[in-house]
């Protein structure tokens, strides 16, 4: 659906309070219509009518600017522009690329920046699919556009009706590429479109999540699985590494398409990803991960009410891109300051608050937000699937997950990533407590890990959860009678899951051989160590002793796993053959 | 210049102002009281009506007959120039240090504008402050915001200032300088401040800006953003390295504490405003290094924990955006050792980048590691020790405990006027380190153990 234009309408400041100023004299203006506010024109969006008093939030500092001063209504709601030239971008909250700001402005972002979200000049190589004549339905394929060397974007259809024209060549986004006509009526077609942001964009059917998302993280992909289309949260403390787990899902995950929305948190790490995913390289294809990659920032100094649209726009274009079929993931660090941004505009508006100053419609936004998650069935005749899986991180005040944005979260979201900041000091990473997280698709994937990785998988996982539940009651004892007064069987134990926690569940970021682990990889790791708990299990049945067992060469080697490559998980058989050998001989003597 | 003498409501630092027409937001604002005494104020709200002043200073003495109101037509600005080094001046940026007036070569709004994120660099090059705990285990990299925890009768002055003086970046002909903002310190703890830093001839190279307890509060909101904007001047203007320290951003808080309840907004966590943290990310990220330019401005704030708890919303806002924390603790400071840095809950996000080959020394990560595992490992036995008793550990735990001490007494404790190199530090620890067990080293490469370890080691 279009935005129809409408005359513009002028009017003048009565009131400025921070970002919030109150217009006068714009009849016809509509709610969440976009204004320009001001000699500078400073982009805003009015957000509440009252007698005659249009309130607005302006996406810019208002500093200097005077009652009295104009404001006019553009007559379209805030939207974001669609089409080739999105990937690879760096935009802020409300989709205006910060390079051409830094061409605009220089090093420091200025106000009343006009820029356009996607450049004009470039000719893309447009490839038809329909010919003339053909009756073309609201998203049907009209033909494609190589937008990076990783992705083809796929030119969708906003009408219906018969294909009057269509064009092959090179166009920009403004030239025409063809017509439709319906009921005497003609529409241009063209390689963009754009769509309002707060409307979720439309499909044909929202299916369950059967398929994971592979993130390459075991943690995750072993014990607490999240759904291509599903929602997954990951609250947690100041450095317990929200922003690492997110950055390596961005990383790692098998997603064609990633939208990265940094929502008012730091500079540097924004800088950190816009230098590091240029040099990453797709394991699949060998080209940079930036070109399936599409970046929003809006640090925290930048204006609130723009934070506020981030999330917005960010979830937008990751539907446009479930729409041409392609698996997108949405990463939005960090929930807490979005929230954060409603409050504060809340606030200025003199509105009712909720609980901890919050807005009382908080819960329901959050919810409209994950709920646009989902594997859909896309629009149009050909029988596409696509998916958006959002993960978003929240940063509770404290740590303390009582309070209301991790809440109303997690009744919305079905993984639960339990961030812990005592693991993050004794440097186990990713600080994510094993027993704390969950996975609600635990069950409805567990069909698709059996079929694509290995039959006892679910059973390992299980068992294996079980070894650390049982690891956290027997540190209870032992902080009372010390390690040694345990029975041997019980020790055995602690050594297993020691293993556990250390040579599977840690992994190291940074180290290119362990920083992204394949589901073979993370099967024959898992394997390995409970192959070696029954090992251990029935040598002590038999009379071996534990002190022996903890000798072993195995043991080592099971610390040294993290190092076999993905692409040599055949030396597990080998590793597992040397134990087998090993426990042997130990039994014979 | 428009001119009212229409007061109709003082509350607290807030004056109103009605009947005013073309007055801008956030302008600066003069009142001349009836006894000829002038304060400054700054326009927090503006309708065709109303506008509401907030006063710098007392409002106390302000009559709404008598006081008369000028609108100045611009925002608060600072005038900057490459003279302002060596100079004192207080929290409005006026000498005071008795010298000549600065002539401006540039004038800057306080506020600054926020850096474009894709015009920042990555920060990474090394800064030593010669203080091991730092160097080693969260170091400190150019264009950085790194804060210190600390809380009421620790030693975070002390550690400022020793920082302040020992700060470098080893690298030939970088011109380095350091710009202080005292934000509502007691008069005793400002001079103990410029007392060092002319002493040690550090003032030569830094900038101070000092309100101290008994200036207004309202000021305590200006005088980071005065010290920012100069830092950023000299830095991205004149091409030096700069180091700034904020001290007490506690006191800051409260500052924005009593102006929000002031304007009675509503109230977040603890009485806090709800934009409290975007309020100190306009600070905090005016950290960093931009493409283009040769200067850094690093950010080195100092608060102190209200009753000693890092939830607490001022420390838990400030670690949300800044990359890191450095936590003072109680417990290492009543065991008598300066400076009672507690290494396992400090951090450094920015560490990995600044350090290694080049950097620092090839072993430096696998070193840090294993001091934070060997450290962890003997706190928990201390803990475990205090139950069962010494005599029910293994040997090897013993070993472990015996490292803990160790390392508290000699890597943590340093004197104040002690500057260790890089590479003074590294070899501290794996000295150290040599108490442990070899096989216990797993987080260290063997041929470092070879290389930097060996001769340390008595097995």
């Amino acid at each position: 659906m279009m935005a129809k234009t409408k005359k513009s309408k002028k009017g003048y400041i009565q009131r400025i309070s921070g970002p919030v100023v109150e217009g006068r004299d714009l009849e016809g203006a509509r709610l969440y219509d976009v204004v320009k506010v001001g000699k500078e024109g400073l982009i805003g969006e009015i957000i509440k009518i009252v007698s005659g008093t249009y309130v607005i939030q302006v996406y810019e500092d208002t500093t200097g600017l005077q009652p009295g001063e104009p404001v006019e209504s553009t007559g379209e709601p805030l939207s974001v522009e669609l089409g080739p030239g999105l990937l690879k971008n760096i935009y802020d909250g409300i989709q205006r690329p910060l390079a051409f700001i830094e061409k605009e402005s220089g090093a420091f972002i200025k106000r009343g920046i006009t820029v356009s979200p996607l450049d004009r000049k470039i000719k893309w190589e447009f490839k038809p699919k329909m010919k003339k004549g053909d009756k073309v339905k609201v998203g049907d394929i009209l033909g494609t556009v190589q937008e990076t060397d990783l992705v083809e974007h796929k030119i969708i259809s906003p009408y219906e009706g018969k294909l009057d024209d269509l064009k092959k060549g090179k166009f920009t986004i403004d030239e025409v590429i063809g017509n439709v006509s319906s009921e005497g009526k003609k529409h241009e077609l063209y390689l963009t479109q754009k769509w309002v942001v707060r409307k979720p964009r439309m499909y044909i059917e929202k299916f369950p999540p059967t398929i994971p998302l592979v993130t390459g993280q075991r943690i995750i992909d072993t014990f607490s699985p999240i759904a291509k289309g599903g929602t997954a949260c990951i609250p947690g403390p100041f450095g317990s590494g929200k922003t690492v787990t997110q950055q390596s899902l961005a990383k790692y995950s098998d997603t064609q398409i990633v939208v990265y929305i940094g929502c008012g948190e730091r500079g540097n790490e924004m800088t950190d990803v816009l230098t590091e995913f240029p040099e990453l390289v797709d394991p699949n294809s060998g080209k940079p991960l930036m070109e399936r990659t599409v970046l929003i920032a809006n640090t925290s100094n930048m204006p609130v009410a723009a934070r506020e649209a981030s999330v917005y726009t960010g979830i937008t274009i990751a539907e446009y891109y479930r729409d041409q079929g392609y698996d997108v993931a949405l990463m939005a660090d960090s929930t807490s300051r979005w929230a954060e941004a409603m409050r504060e505009i809340g606030g200025r508006l003199e509105e009712m608050p909720g609980e901890e100053g919050y807005p009382a419609y908080l819960a329901r936004r959050l919810a409209e937000f994950y709920e646009r998650a989902g594997r859909v069935r896309c629009l149009g005749s050909d029988e596409r699937y696509g998916s958006v899986t959002i993960i978003g991180a929240v940063s509770p005040p404290g740590g303390d997950i009582s309070e209301p944005v991790s809440q109303n979260t997690l009744r919305v979201t079905k993984v639960f990533l339990a961030l812990d900041s005592s693991l993050a000091q004794r440097r186990h990473f990713p600080a994510i407590n094993w027993l704390k997280s969950y996975s609600l698709y635990l069950e409805s994937l567990e069909d698709w890990y059996a079929e694509n990785v290995s039959s006892d998988f679910p059973k390992l996982r299980s068992e294996a959860m079980a070894l650390l539940q049982k690891e956290a009651e027997l540190q209870e004892i032992v902080q009372l009678v010390g390690p040694d007064a345990l029975p041997e069987k019980e020790q055995a134990i602690l050594l297993v899951t020691k293993m556990l926690r250390e040579d599977f569940l840690q992994q190291n970021a940074y180290s290119d051989v362990d920083a992204r682990a394949s589901l073979e990889k993370q099967y024959n790791m898992l394997k390995t160590i409970m192959n070696f708990h029954n090992k251990t299990m029935s040598s002590i049945d038999l009379g071996a002793q534990l002190k022996r067992i903890k000798e072993m060469d195995a043991v080592v080697k099971i610390g040294r796993m993290k190092e076999i490559s993905n692409e040599n998980v055949k030396e597990f058989g080998r590793l597992n053959s040397d134990m087998g050998a090993e426990f042997d001989s130990l039994l014979k003597k | 210049m428009k001119e009212y003498k229409t007061i109709n409501e003082i509350a607290g630092p807030l004056v109103f102002v009605q009947g005013v027409s073309g007055v801008s937001y956030n302008e600066m604002v003069d009142i001349t009281l009836s006894n000829g005494e002038r304060r400054r104020g700054q326009v927090l709200d503006v309708s065709d009506k109303v506008a509401v002043v907030q006063v710098f200073g007392a409002t106390s003495g302000i009559d709404p007959k008598g006081s008369s109101v000028r609108f100045l037509g611009e925002t608060m600005t600072i005038g900057l120039s490459p003279d302002m080094l060596g100079r004192i001046f207080d929290g409005l940026g006026r000498p005071r240090d008795k010298g000549p007036q600065i002539i401006a070569k540039e004038k800057v709004d306080v506020n600054g504008l926020p850096i474009n994120p894709f015009s920042r660099e990555p920060p990474e090059d090394f800064i030593q402050t010669g203080v091991s705990t730092i160097d080693a285990m969260n170091t400190l990299v150019r264009g950085q915001k790194l804060p210190i925890f600390s809380a009421s009768g620790l030693p975070h002055n002390q550690l400022a200032v020793q920082i302040a003086r020992q700060a470098k970046v080893r690298k030939e002909g970088e011109s380095f300088a350091v710009v202080f903002a005292a934000v509502g310190i007691t008069h005793e703890e400002a001079s103990y401040f410029m007392r060092d830093f002319e002493k040690t001839g550090a003032l030569e190279n830094a900038v101070l800006f000092l309100n101290l307890a008994d200036d207004p509060s309202v000021e305590r909101l200006i005088t980071p953003r005065l010290a920012l904007s100069t830092a950023e001047y000299l830095a991205y203007e004149q091409g030096m390295h700069v180091l700034v320290i904020i001290t007490d951003m506690t006191n800051y808080c409260e500052a924005l504490r009593e102006i929000s309840s002031a304007r009675q907004e509503v109230p977040g966590r603890r009485g806090y405003p709800g934009y409290m943290y975007t309020d100190l990310s306009t600070i905090y990220e005016r950290a960093g290094r931009i493409k283009g330019s040769t200067g850094t401005v690093t950010q080195f704030p100092i608060l102190t924990m209200p009753g000693d708890d890092k939830t607490h919303p001022i420390p838990d806002l400030t670690g949300y955006i800044t990359e890191g924390q450095i936590i003072l603790s109680r417990d290492i400071h009543r065991k008598g050792i300066y400076p009672p840095v507690d290494v396992l809950p400090s951090l450094s996000r920015l560490m990995n980048s600044g350090i290694g080959p080049e950097k620092t020394r090839e072993d430096h990560k696998g070193v840090s590691d294993q001091l934070y595992a060997g450290y962890a490992g003997g706190r928990d036995l201390r803990a475990l020790s205090a139950v069962v008793g010494e005599e029910a550990l293994t040997e090897v735990d013993r070993k472990y405990l015996k490292f803990a001490d160790a390392f508290e007494d000699r890597f943590v404790r340093q004197g104040q006027y002690e500057d260790r190199s890089i590479e003074q530090t590294l070899d501290l620890a794996w000295e150290l380190l040599s108490m442990i067990p070899e096989a216990e080293l797993k987080r260290v490469k063997r041929e470092y153990i070879e290389k930097y370890g060996k001769r340390f080691r008595k097995d």
